[in-house]
């Protein structure tokens, strides 16, 4: 087996020179688009995002609308060029299941009751994959929501963690998801640490499980800041810096 | 008016208590604690706590006067763009013309602008516009501007002051729309002034002082020329 030539561990450091519970480099930019109402651009580790948010306008076709509350149409896409075979693209299982939760996340923070019958549509658009493309792109939307001066309750902000070689991790590399015992993404509300998606791919001990939600949401909560971070850089750089 | 910074907030950060203040527009509260529900700029000088959105769409109000763009002509009615969330329906009977049915299309067709004001906004946010009012018409010639419609009351000024400097400064005539759209007619040059000066209200429009500081400019700029 390929899993006896990678050694995911040494010397108490991961396979990039990381420590169990150390992110990835995340960097953030907000409104990097002209045409979006709102966008972001995300580069975490090697993965590549781009977040763009379009509305509220009105749902069509117009059977999907609810006269209560927005809905949230949130699209994610892998580039053909995004991995080392090339994708086939168009939206595939994967896609659509990804699509769906974060869709479902989003749903969660924005406050529909103030646009009844429109859409809110996010596209997000995965340029350069290197596992973790899901957090990667609900991080970016996150960003992209706010930018765009959408109502909402909390910035949704995602980070996985995982197992290998029997040690809990934070942040699964490209290898460590492939030779990797297990990957745990979840999705939470900073604010009031409400999970807004939480999936698992492969095995975990329940003991191994609070450890690794637990690491997760400390993730989290970093990734959060530097969201944070970037809306006011943003914004502090453009609006703010005129004073008398 | 104090000079400090404006300051600048994100959705849920935390802006106060419930029992210190009432909460505002923007804002949201749970738990009795006030947050921010958009990103925007925090106003905290009266009894209640403000966020003014600081981007987003045009949020229709009754009465407001707002620009349009002819969308679709239906029927006995038309469709109008005015940079909401939803198209605005115009129905025969809220223009000064005597359309007949089927004829819309004589009057206005897809691409024309209005100046028109909103007529209701129901709870469904379905939203009806009127022409039949003082200086509402369709628009021949001019230019429109597109600004963020939260910045429309700095480009306005207090009681209209910063608009009527600019009126007098450039010549031209102009008409602010709630949503963020202007319409400037004039001579050449005044319009070229006029988007450059309106372009500065809204980078610098958190800015303390920018009437007199538009208006200084605006007379340098007049010296120059004679």
């Amino acid at each position: 087996m390929i899993n006896t030539e990678v050694k995911l561990f040494e010397n108490g450091k991961r396979i990039d020179g990381r420590k169990p519970d150390e992110l990835r480099k995340i960097k953030i930019e907000a409104g990097v688009l002209h045409r979006a109402e709102g966008s972001c651009y995300l580069e975490w580790g090697g993965n590549k995002v781009i977040a763009a948010v379009y509305g509220p306008r009105e749902a069509i076709p117009r059977h999907t609308q609810n006269p209560l509350r927005a809905i949230v149409n949130a699209r994610y896409n892998m580039a053909a060029f995004s991995v080392d075979d090339r994708k086939r693209p168009g939206p595939d299982r994967r896609s659509r299941e990804i699509s769906k939760v974060i869709s479902e996340a989003l749903e969660n923070v924005i406050l529909l009751e103030r646009f009844p019958r429109a859409s809110i549509d996010v596209n997000i658009e995965v340029l350069d994959a290197e596992a973790g493309t899901r957090c990667a792109g609900l991080t970016a939307a996150g960003v992209a929501l706010v930018d765009a001066g959408i109502p909402m309750k909390d910035i949704p902000v995602a980070c996985a963690a995982g197992k290998i070689e029997d040690q809990v991790v934070l942040d699964l590399g490209k290898d460590e998801d492939n030779f990797g015992n297990a990957d745990l993404p979840i999705a939470i509300s900073p604010r009031t640490g409400e999970v807004l998606l939480l999936q698992m791919d492969g095995h975990l001990t329940l003991a191994e499980f609070d450890q690794a939600l637990d690491l997760a949401i400390k993730g989290c909560h970093i990734v959060s800041d530097i969201q944070k971070k970037a809306i006011m850089d943003k914004y502090q750089s453009t609006q703010g810096g005129t004073t008398q | 008016m104090s000079q400090e910074k404006r300051e600048i907030v994100i959705p849920s950060q935390l802006l106060g208590d419930i029992k210190n203040k009432k909460a505002g527009r923007g804002t949201f509260v749970e738990n009795g604690k006030i947050y921010a529900e958009i990103l925007g700029i925090l106003n905290k000088n009266s009894n209640y706590i403000n966020v003014t959105p600081l981007k987003g769409r045009y949020d229709p109000i009754e009465k407001d006067f707002v620009i349009g763009i002819v969308e679709e002509a239906m029927s006995s009615s038309w469709l109008v763009d005015i940079n909401a969330a939803y198209p605005a329906l115009l129905h025969v009977n809220e223009v000064p013309w005597d359309v007949d049915f089927g004829e819309t299309e004589r009057y206005l067709n897809y691409g024309d602008c209005i100046m028109a004001k909103v007529l209701q906004v129901d709870q469904e946010k379905k939203l009806q516009i009127t022409l039949k009012d003082r200086n509402l018409y369709k628009i021949k010639g001019g230019q429109i501007i597109n600004v963020e419609p939260s910045k429309v009351p700095r480009i306005i000024g207090k009681k209209g002051s910063m608009i009527s400097l600019l009126k007098k400064y450039t010549k031209c005539r102009i008409f602010v729309g709630q949503n963020g759209r202007i319409w400037v007619d004039g001579e050449d040059d005044g319009i070229k002034k006029v988007i450059n000066t309106i372009n500065m209200i809204e980078n610098e429009a958190l800015s303390y002082g920018l009437t007199n500081k538009i208006e200084e400019l605006l007379k340098k700029e007049a010296k120059d020329v004679h």
